[in-house]
Parts: structure tokens; C-alpha cells; sequence
């Protein structure tokens, strides 16, 4: 995560050429996207995806770069969006000369304004104390929101048009592919901020700190003070992407600010991997595209990706880009290949485990919510019955052969992984 | 004449009922090394965590350059020129041993809490660095994430952090435990070279350390000071001896 400026001046310039081409194709990315993915479901799925971009990686200023664990995040982004619906409405209803574009800045601000306010205590410690003054806020203004109804508007919440703003170059945002501009524009300038700030004297002290915030205070530097700056400025950054929210949907509702928001953004986050910059940019668009493909498929979503979150904290604590990190020193070192089989042949249990822990769970799901309909299911376009004896043998079958057949792969991959370690001893170029 | 670096005035520590500090007395000139030894138990770290700022005092007072500083928290202690060392290894571990010295250089650079400026882009800080990372001699393990490096060369970052910077007061908590004879004379070597011209307070057991480097020391028995003189005095002490060194000094 930390690298550090080369001493010699030939390889900071190609460092900074390669940041440069990340950054360009970055952005090729963002604008190309529509073109490649023009259906309006693709177009809606890409908007949340920009929006889940910002929120992770201003919960990852905590998480991963200070080292907090807020269970109360949603309340800042929740808050964004309230406050940019309303300010939308004021400035339709006194006609001023304000775009659209620039209300997720309102949204900003009330991020940033709530989190000065509710900072200064919680940040007073980090660990237990701070998650559970965060989940206390966070029920906090959760129960307001249902108390003050005419700032909240209750159960429906609050309706904006965002197509009676000031217009800039002829476009009215009323169509979805010019919300997903918006958005795309307000997700690569946060990227780079938020990039920006890891680079900071302070940026580095939010690791210190995180790391160490005994030690951090003997080189001078007050800990409470750079939690609070980190939490404020993670406020403002979540404040922006609940903006966008409101934007992308013409509406803030209680459940911005709800517990499974909190919760999402922090399994985004982690699956991602909170140990790299770049972790919850992955983790937000595959949760995001999870979510809105899961959902189809399954009505037990939700419990596929409990799953997938607890494999991840069991088998892979650095998240996604933990895992590709891991294999960039093997890649400088040429040695990805040796790993390679094992790899291709842990396909083979992992999609045989997966298959049957699958059926288990829908024939578990077949009888127990669509019992009393019949237990009659299909599945792969196979029609069976799920209180028959077979294909839960079958599913038992998949789930032991599956496993065993993992552990003895994996004890071939830990073979090959302690071959490149000591190539690399030999030779020298593997941290 | 100016105020000692150090000044300690009747300073005392109890935990509840039991007295750990129990009234030091002690004032350490300007660029003097100065070494306490005395046997376990006898409060040496609790002094020093007193000192630093690291726990409140039950009584006493204690001037920095002058200046009153007890009452106040670790990082403004640090601010006005005293830093110090740990006797278990206290590092930022997950960070690269570069990212761990600059780390200590920030603020006295004057960088504070800045969000709106490159961290690379402070020359000052970048030298500063550089330089304490060969005096400690760790630039070839500068990328290396400081939790993987061997006991020595921790401690000889721990004493990287603490003097990085630029404290004029200096206390170093057991540098040399733990570590082989020769890597305890490199580390020696290290400390007399960073203390040139700074005012050094060092707690240790190893006497060649102790009589080797310090100008003066100071014995400290139950929590109390029984004798502060220069080496050869404390080696003479018959009190000395009865209290802690016994017959095996050098």
C-alpha cells in the first residue's frame, strides 16, 4: 500500500508514467461504458455502481486507512442525500440559476457538517468504543428520521425533479445516460481526491495512527485529531455519493440511513480488500452487480452473499485486491505459471462444493417458504422434488467430493506457492 | 546560565497504595548523557513514561528547556523537543521502514496535519529521512514493511524514530536488550554518534553500555535517587555497591 518514491529519478518518472495511463484508462473507462452497455438496466446498474465507488472509498478512509470500524456510515450518506433533495427543491421553487451538478456539493457539505458534529466524541477512541458510538448514532438518526417528519417526509420520504434545474448545454438530466455522466464525473474527481489524500502528510498519519496510535502521539501528532480530520473528510466524501443518490433517484428515504446500508458499504468495502487503495472500487461495482443480478436469479440473495463474505473473511482477509496484490511480486518474478495449475484444477471442487451447496439451499428454501405451494422445483431446467431423497443425495455428493477434492488442491497449490517463495529467496527479487 | 535540558522536581508516582516514584530530584544539563541503572522494579520505565508524558504524576514537576511540561499529553511533549524510545519494540508495523521514519519526520518539518499537499513533495522531510535511514543503517531495507524485519534492526528503527525529529532530549528505554554483543556494540555505536551535542537519558542494564557512554548516571533504588555522579564515582560508591551493583562491576 505504502510505496515510496524511488531514489533513483529514471524509475520515478516511468512510476508516474504508469500512474498517469491507470488514470487515463480510468477515465476511457467511465466514458466508454455506455457505449458498450447501452440497455437501461446496464445504464441504472453502472449509475449505483459510480455511487458505491465514492461511499466505499470514503468508508475505506476509515477502515482501511485509520483503522475505525463504523458500523454507522449510512447516516452520513443518508444525510447527503436529504439535504441535496431539499436544497434541489429550494432552488427550483426560488428559480435560481443553479445546475444539478453541482448540488451533490450540498450533499457534501451535510456530510461533512454532521460528521464535524458527531466526530469529535466518537473519535475520541478507535476500535470497540468508536463501532459502538457509531452504531448509536446510527439508530440515533435513524429514529429521527421517523420523528421529524416534515424535514424526513416519514415512510415515502422526499421527492425531487431533477429535470427542473438550471440546464447547462442543453441537457435536462431527465434521461438515465445523463445521470450516469453525472455520476461518472463526480466518481473519477473523488477517486482522485480521496487518491490524492492517501499522499498527504496527514495521509500518511491516518496510517500511523492506525497502525500504532500510541507511538503515533511520541512523533508528535495528537491521534484524536487525525481520527477527527479522517472522519470529517470521510463525511464529506459519503455525503457526495448519498448527493448522487438523490439525484439518481429523485427521492431520499429512510432506508439511506438504514442498518444493511451501513452494513452493504462495509462488506463492499472488505470484500474489495481494505489493504489497498484500489480494494473498494472492486468491492462496490461486483456487490453492486450482485445485488441487482442475485436478486433476479434467487430470492435468498442475501444469504449467497453472507456466504461470500464470510469466505472472504475466512480464506482471503485482504479481499480482492489482497489476492491480486499477493501474485504481482510472482508476476515481476515470472513465476505465475507454476502456480497456474493448481489454480486451473481448484476450479473443479470449488464450482462441484458451490453446485451443491447451491441445491441445499434452494430445496431448503423450496420447502420451507413454498411448502404449503408444493415441493416441486426446477432447477437448470431440471424438474425434481425437493422432499425427495435423491437430490439431496446428489447435493451431499457435490459438497463432500467437492470438498475433499479442494483440500487435497490445496495442498498442491501451498506446494507450489513454497517453490516460488524459495525461487524467489534464491534470486532475491521477491519481498 | 541556561535551564537544564531536563528537570525533574520532586516527582512522584504511586498506583494506589503503592509508592513506585517516591520523590526524584534531578537536574540534567545540555548535551549530557546521562544513564540511570538500578535494579528491577525500581521504577526506571515508570520514570520515564512520567517523564514523556505517558502516564499523569501524582506530584512533582517536570521542566523541558526551561519550561513546565507536566500535565501535558505525549505529542505536545514531543512538540517542544523531547522524544523518546520504548524497551518493547513500538513501531508502525504494517508501513514500509521508510513510511515509519517519515512518519517521525513530519511534523518537525512543519507538515502538521496538511491534507492539501504531497507528501513527497516536502525536500526537507525526503532528506531528513534519507538521512536517518543511513545513520540507522536501513536504506537497503527502506521498502520492507517494518513488522518483517529482525529484532535488531526494529530496535535500530525504534532509535531511527525517536531521533528522526530533531528532539533535543532524548530518552532511550533499554536500547540494547535482547540484542548479541555485537550487535549491542553497533547499536552503541549508533547512539553515541545520534546523541552528539543532544541531551541523552538512557536506561539500561548492560554496565559496559552504561560506563561506556554516560557522563553521569544516576542510581535509582525503590523509586528513589541514591547517587548521581560520573561513572568512576558510582563505581567507588560503597553505597552504590550495597544497594544494587554488588561485586561484579567492571
Amino acid at each position: 500500500m505504502s510505496e515510496t518514491a524511488s531514489v533513483l529519478p529514471g524509475m520515478k518518472v516511468a512510476a508516474s508514467r504508469g500512474g498517469w495511463l491507470i488514470w487515463t484508462l480510468l477515465a476511457a473507462a467511465f466514458a466508454l461504458a455506455p457505449l458498450l452497455f447501452r440497455s437501461g438496466t446496464s445504464l441504472t446498474m453502472m449509475s449505483l455502481m459510480g455511487i458505491a465507488i465514492i461511499f466505499a472509498l470514503s468508508y475505506n478512509m476509515l477502515l482501511g486507512q485509520t483503522g475505525m470500524l463504523s458500523f454507522g456510515h449510512a447516516v452520513y450518506f443518508g444525510l447527503g442525500a436529504y439535504f441535496t433533495v431539499h436544497a434541489m427543491n429550494a432552488v427550483i421553487e426560488a428559480r435560481l440559476p443553479v445546475p444539478v451538478a453541482a448540488m451533490p456539493l450540498v450533499g457534501g457539505a451535510a456530510g461533512l457538517g454532521f460528521a464535524l458534529l458527531f466526530g469529535w466524541v466518537s473519535t475520541k477512541r478507535s476500535g470497540t468504543a468508536f463501532a459502538m458510538i457509531s452504531l448509536g448514532l446510527a439508530e440515533l438518526v435513524g429514529s429521527s428520521s421517523l420523528i421529524l417528519r416534515s424535514f424526513f417526509g416519514g415512510e415515502e420520504g422526499v421527492s425531487t425533479n431533477r429535470t427542473k434545474l438550471l440546464r447547462l448545454f442543453d441537457w435536462n438530466f431527465g434521461a438515465q445516460v445523463q445521470v450516469y455522466y453525472l455520476i461518472a464525473a463526480w466518481c473519477l474527481l473523488c477517486i482522485a481526491l480521496m487518491y490524492a489524500l492517501t499522499r498527504t502528510p496527514f495521509g500518511r498519519m491516518c496510517n500511523a495512527v492506525r497502525d500504532n496510535p500510541e507511538r503515533a502521539q511520541f512523533v508528535g501528532y495528537d491521534p484524536h485529531r487525525v481520527r477527527y480530520i479522517a472522519f470529517v473528510l470521510s463525511g464529506f466524501f459519503a455525503g457526495i455519493a448519498g448527493g448522487l443518490t438523490a439525484i439518481n433517484f429523485e427521492l431520499a428515504n429512510a432506508a439511506l440511513f438504514g442498518a444493511s446500508q451501513s452494513g452493504n458499504v462495509l462488506l463492499a468495502t472488505f470484500i474489495g480488500g481494505v489493504g489497498h487503495f484500489f480494494g473498494p472500487i472492486l468491492g462496490a461495482i461486483l456487490v453492486t452487480f450482485l445485488q441487482n443480478m442475485l436478486s433476479d436469479v434467487t430470492e435468498v440473495w442475501q444469504l449467497y452473499f453472507g456466504l461470500m463474505f464470510i469466505a472472504t473473511v475466512m480464506y482471503a482477509p485482504g479481499g480482492i485486491s489482497g489476492l491480486i496484490m499477493m501474485h504481482r511480486p510472482v508476476w515481476r518474478a515470472g513465476a505465475l505459471s507454476r502456480l497456474m495449475p493448481g489454480y486451473g484444477m481448484m476450479v473443479v471442487p470449488v464450482a462441484l462444493a458451490a453446485a451443491g451447496a447451491i441445491l441445499v439451499i434452494e430445496m431448503a428454501t423450496q420447502i420451507g417458504v413454498h411448502g404449503a405451494q408444493g415441493t416441486t422445483m426446477k432447477l437448470l431446467g431440471i424438474g425434481f422434488d425437493a422432499r425427495s431423497v435423491p437430490p439431496w443425495l446428489v447435493a451431499g455428493a457435490m459438497l463432500g467430493v467437492g470438498g475433499l477434492l479442494a483440500r487435497l488442491v490445496g495442498r498442491r497449490i501451498a506446494a507450489a506457492w513454497d517453490d516460488v517463495r524459495a525461487m524467489s529467496l534464491t534470486h532475491g527479487g521477491v519481498a | 546560565m541556561t535551564a537544564p535540558a531536563l528537570e525533574l522536581i520532586g516527582l512522584k508516582k504511586n498506583f494506589g497504595p503503592a509508592e513506585i516514584i517516591r520523590g526524584v530530584d534531578l537536574a540534567i544539563p545540555r548535551a549530557e548523557r546521562h544513564a540511570i541503572i538500578g535494579p528491577n522494579g525500581a521504577g526506571k520505565s515508570t520514570l520515564f513514561n512520567l517523564i514523556s508524558g505517558l502516564i499523569p504524576l501524582s506530584a512533582g514537576e517536570i521542566r523541558l528547556n526551561g519550561e513546565a511540561v507536566s500535565g501535558k499529553p505525549p505529542f505536545e511533549i514531543n512538540r517542544r523537543g523531547l522524544s523518546r524510545s520504548f524497551q518493547v519494540t513500538n513501531i508502525f508495523p504494517a508501513m514500509s521502514v521508510f513510511e515509519n521514519v517519515r512518519c517521525a519526520v513530519l511534523w518537525a518539518k512543519g507538515e502538521r496535519y496538511a491534507f492539501w499537499r504531497s507528501v513527497g513533495g516536502n525536500r526537507a522531510v525526503t532528506e531528513r529521512t534519507e538521512e536517518v535511514l543511513s545513520a540507522i543503517n536501513l536504506q537497503s531495507r527502506r521498502d520492507v514493511q517494518a513488522g518483517v524485519l529482525t529484532y535488531a534492526e526494529q530496535r535500530a528503527l525504534e532509535i531511527g524514530i525517536t531521533m528522526a525529529g530533531g528532539a533535543n532530549v532524548i530518552l532511550l528505554d533499554e536500547p540494547t536488550a535482547g540484542m548479541s554483543k555485537a550487535e549491542t556494540e553497533r547499536a552503541v555505536e549508533l547512539i553515541r554518534r545520534i546523541s552528539e551535542g543532544r541531551t541523552l537519558l538512557i536506561v539500561e542494564h548492560d554496565m559496559s553500555v552504561v560506563f561506556g557512554l554516560a557522563d553521569r548516571i544516576s542510581v535509582l533504588v525503590y523509586g528513589e535517587i541514591i547517587a548521581t555522579g560520573p561513572p568512576a564515582e558510582i563505581r567507588a560508591s560503597r553505597q552504590v555497591r550495597d544497594a544494587y551493583l554488588g561485586e561484579e562491576v567492571p
